[in-house]
């Protein structure tokens, strides 16, 4: 059984000194060309570009041009292990995520079976140990089979590592159910992360309610399918307050923001996330009805984005989350109204967001690193922080190499990438999890060695 | 013309063109031996994933009076029953060569979709509740052989609009010829936003005689299900287009099957004022320039020569 709250296969550490990168860690105010020594998965020294001696056995890196931020950490994927391993498993799946820059994931439950027991969630974590190319912290589900009616047996999962609970895909519809999980919270801990949508208003819509799915003449998603219950499960984390902890998953519209700026002026526990396709595509982009764009919850309007985009700034929203949602491309490959929600994104996250929001200037780039690393802090894991005897989670970035996404594959087993087919900026080089090499970009080369 | 997929693709000359022709076709309609030789040697197949009886009657009548051989496929009793996806049907049925392939589905885009997988021309017959364009154009077809134009009319659309294909269709290719359209119908079962199609939007039928021409659409049983209206009563109470409603210079279409009773008295459906008829005869003319317009020497980009009628 393995010990603390994320796993991963055995690695050897890494021993690299990476040299005269442009050196970016938010929190320490760190900005500027350094050498890093990582030496034993640790980082050992940071000094001024060209200064760090290179020991016998280190690979030196050469970083200049480039950029070097803390490894991102996203607290909502699909990996799909047990019982969907078509579509990804844990090898592919934190493959995928290393080669986006990520050193930490957090893994949602709806797989088959649902995470919703010890057995499952020790066979989980068993497989994570061998299988997980970076660290995976893993939910449960907060009812039995994600059916919305009996609690889980929260304490058991959380002693045995669950970072929390949650029904994501689907909505914990009735607020008397909810309403136990958040009493039950005082003695399991974890946080709740909620997926939001009251059923009896997204019916049996596929995309977005606007103008779009009038002309379409497909059934819509209204905004207000996921605010009211944004709003409704914030006021019963304030009722059950102070120890009740909330974390909204995917937010999608204004009205969701303002309901999460409301819970928090009031200091309710409630935390919330947003995903890049969120923050930089509309309905428009589901016009051709591509069902790459069909997620849950849907691409919304243009003051929606807009809205998302000020929250992330103002930190309303916390964090960006992915939601990586890979599925099969026969799944996929159906008319709009047959395909499965979800789009995949560790790979594009940084790029994506990247080219769209701070390229032109919208958000700031130590903002977007911010946001890319705060996700797991949310759930009690650590903050990956680039400062001396440190372990290892760093991610080295050319922000100016262009890349067109999905023309050399994907590192996940699936395609149905949102982004699929647009050029973006910003590829990641190099990704150390946890003080192991987890990734390297094929045209990357070292010197030294 | 490739395919014919949607009418937001169709310019007001497109549909000019399609009903001149389809008015050329009529005359054929009209001799002992209806049928001319302009496709002879092409294969049309009929894709049919939901029941339709008038939709692919019409089609196949429109095909076999070019001289055009055509197969009939119905998900009902097929591959599609063992669980055979839309892309593998398609390109089992493609590899039969049809040189157009004429769909209906309960998904909507999923002609265009076709369209991306198989050479053959593809002829959307109905795609969810997104668009039925040949229903557009017999209905144009059908108020232009009796108004003369359509620029400047006021047409009402009244009825489940929300969950209508044909109402979709209809609001642009109506507007596309310069008609004003109103949609007209319970609140529940008028989609968000319809009026970006610049539409007007009533809920009742004070102004109906306001109207050139009023078109009910069906109102579907099942929609009663999930209480869209609380009673079908009620709907006809309030929605039932009917002879006190029905001005005499007001022209009523439906594109059938009609609920008598429902949204439509009997009285009205038989009255001299209803073209319901004329819209059916329409469909096979119109067909036949459809499948005309996108096999006949269209693929280069240029359009169809005229066909021969003898």
């Amino acid at each position: 059984m393995p010990e603390g709250p994320v796993v991963r296969a055995p690695a050897p550490p890494a021993t690299l000194l990476i040299r005269g990168a442009r050196v970016l860690d938010p929190r320490r105010a760190l900005d500027g060309a350094h050498d890093v020594l990582i030496r034993d998965g640790v980082i050992a020294e940071i000094g001024a570009a060209g200064t760090v001696v290179a020991p016998a056995d280190a690979e030196v890196v050469p970083g200049e041009g480039r950029h070097l931020f803390p490894a991102f950490v996203d607290p909502h994927v699909h990996l799909r292990t047990p019982g969907q391993e078509h579509k990804e498993d844990l090898e592919t799946g934190t493959r995928a995520a290393a080669a986006g820059g990520y050193g930490c994931v957090v893994a949602m439950p709806n797989t088959d079976p649902v995470v919703d027991s010890a057995a499952v969630f020790r066979s989980l974590r068993d497989a994570a140990a061998r299988d997980a190319r970076i660290p995976v912290g893993f939910m449960a589900a907060i009812t039995r089979g994600q059916a919305g009616r009996e609690l889980t047996e929260m304490a058991e999962l959380r002693a045995l590592g669950a970072l929390g609970f949650t029904d994501d895909g689907k909505p914990v519809v009735s607020a008397g159910v909810l309403r136990k999980a958040l009493q039950y919270q005082r003695l399991a801990g974890g946080v709740l992360a909620l997926h939001e949508e009251d059923p009896s208003l997204s019916g049996r819509g596929v995309m977005h309610e606007g103008p779009l799915s009038a002309r379409l003449g497909v059934a819509g998603i209204p905004s207000v399918s996921e605010s009211t219950m944004v709003a409704r499960d914030a006021a019963l984390a304030g009722y059950e307050g102070p120890v009740a902890r909330v974390h909204m998953q995917h937010l999608s519209c204004r009205e969701s923001v303002e309901a999460v700026a409301f819970a928090k002026e009031r200091g309710w526990g409630v935390t919330a996330e947003v995903t890049p396709h969120h923050l930089t595509m509309t309905d428009e982009a589901v016009a051709t009805l591509d069902t790459s764009r069909k997620m849950n919850p849907p691409l919304r309007s243009e003051d929606d984005r807009r809205a998302l985009v000020d929250g992330l700034r103002s930190g309303v929203i916390d964090c960006i989350a992915t939601d990586h949602a890979p599925h099969a491309r026969d799944e996929k490959e159906v008319p709009f109204e047959q395909a499965p929600m979800g789009t995949t994104g560790l790979e594009t996250a940084f790029a994506a967001v990247y080219t769209d929001l701070v390229v032109p200037g919208v958000l700031g780039l130590a903002l977007l690193v911010d946001r890319l690393t705060s996700g797991g802090a949310l759930f009690g894991l650590p903050v990956p922080a680039i400062e001396v005897g440190a372990t290892a989670n760093v991610t080295l970035v050319d922000l100016e190499q262009e890349w067109m996404v999905g023309e050399g594959g994907y590192e996940s087993r699936s395609q149905n990438c949102c982004f699929g087919g647009r050029t973006l900026r910003g590829a990641v080089l190099l990704t150390v999890a946890a003080g192991s090499p987890a990734w390297r970009a094929r045209a990357f080369s070292v010197v030294g060695a | 013309m490739r395919h014919l997929l949607s009418v937001a693709d169709l310019s007001r000359d497109d549909i000019e063109r399609i009903c001149d022709r389809a008015a050329s076709f009529s005359e054929v309609a009209a001799r002992e031996i209806k049928k001319v030789p302009a496709l002879r040697g092409r294969t049309v197949l009929n894709l049919f994933y939901e029941a339709s009886t008038r939709t692919r009657s019409s089609f196949e009548l429109a095909a076999k009076r070019l001289s055009a051989d055509v197969v009939n496929f119905a998900a009902s009793g097929s591959s599609v029953e063992k669980g055979e996806s839309l892309k593998d049907t398609v390109l089992t049925l493609s590899a039969h060569r049809p040189d157009a392939i004429v769909i209906r589905t309960p998904w909507a885009g999923a002609a265009e979709l076709v369209s991306t997988w198989t050479p053959a021309a593809i002829v959307n017959a109905g795609d969810g509740k997104h668009e039925h364009p040949t229903q557009a154009l017999l209905d144009v077809y059908t108020l232009r052989s009796r108004l003369g134009s359509l620029e400047g009319r006021s047409i009402w659309i009244v009825g489940d609009v929300a969950h209508s294909r044909v109402a979709r269709s209809n609001v642009m290719a109506f507007q596309t010829m310069g008609a004003h359209v109103t949609v007209c119908g319970p609140p529940t079962l008028l989609p968000r936003d319809i009026e970006t199609l610049g539409c007007e939007v009533r809920y009742t039928l004070d102004d109906l005689r306001d109207a050139d021409v009023v078109y009910a659409l069906r109102m579907q049983h099942e929609r009663m299900d999930d209480a869209f209206v609380p009673t079908l009563r009620e709907y006809a109470a309030v929605y039932q287009v009917d002879a006190r409603r029905l001005a005499p210079r007001q022209v009523l279409m439906h594109p059938g099957p009609v609920n008598r009773g429902v949204e439509l008295s009997g009285e009205v459906v038989d009255s001299p004022q209803s073209v319901i008829l004329d819209q059916v005869q329409a469909g096979v003319v119109v067909r036949m320039a459809v499948l005309y317009e996108v096999l006949a020497g269209a693929r280069a980009g240029h359009l169809a020569p005229e066909p021969q009628l003898a």
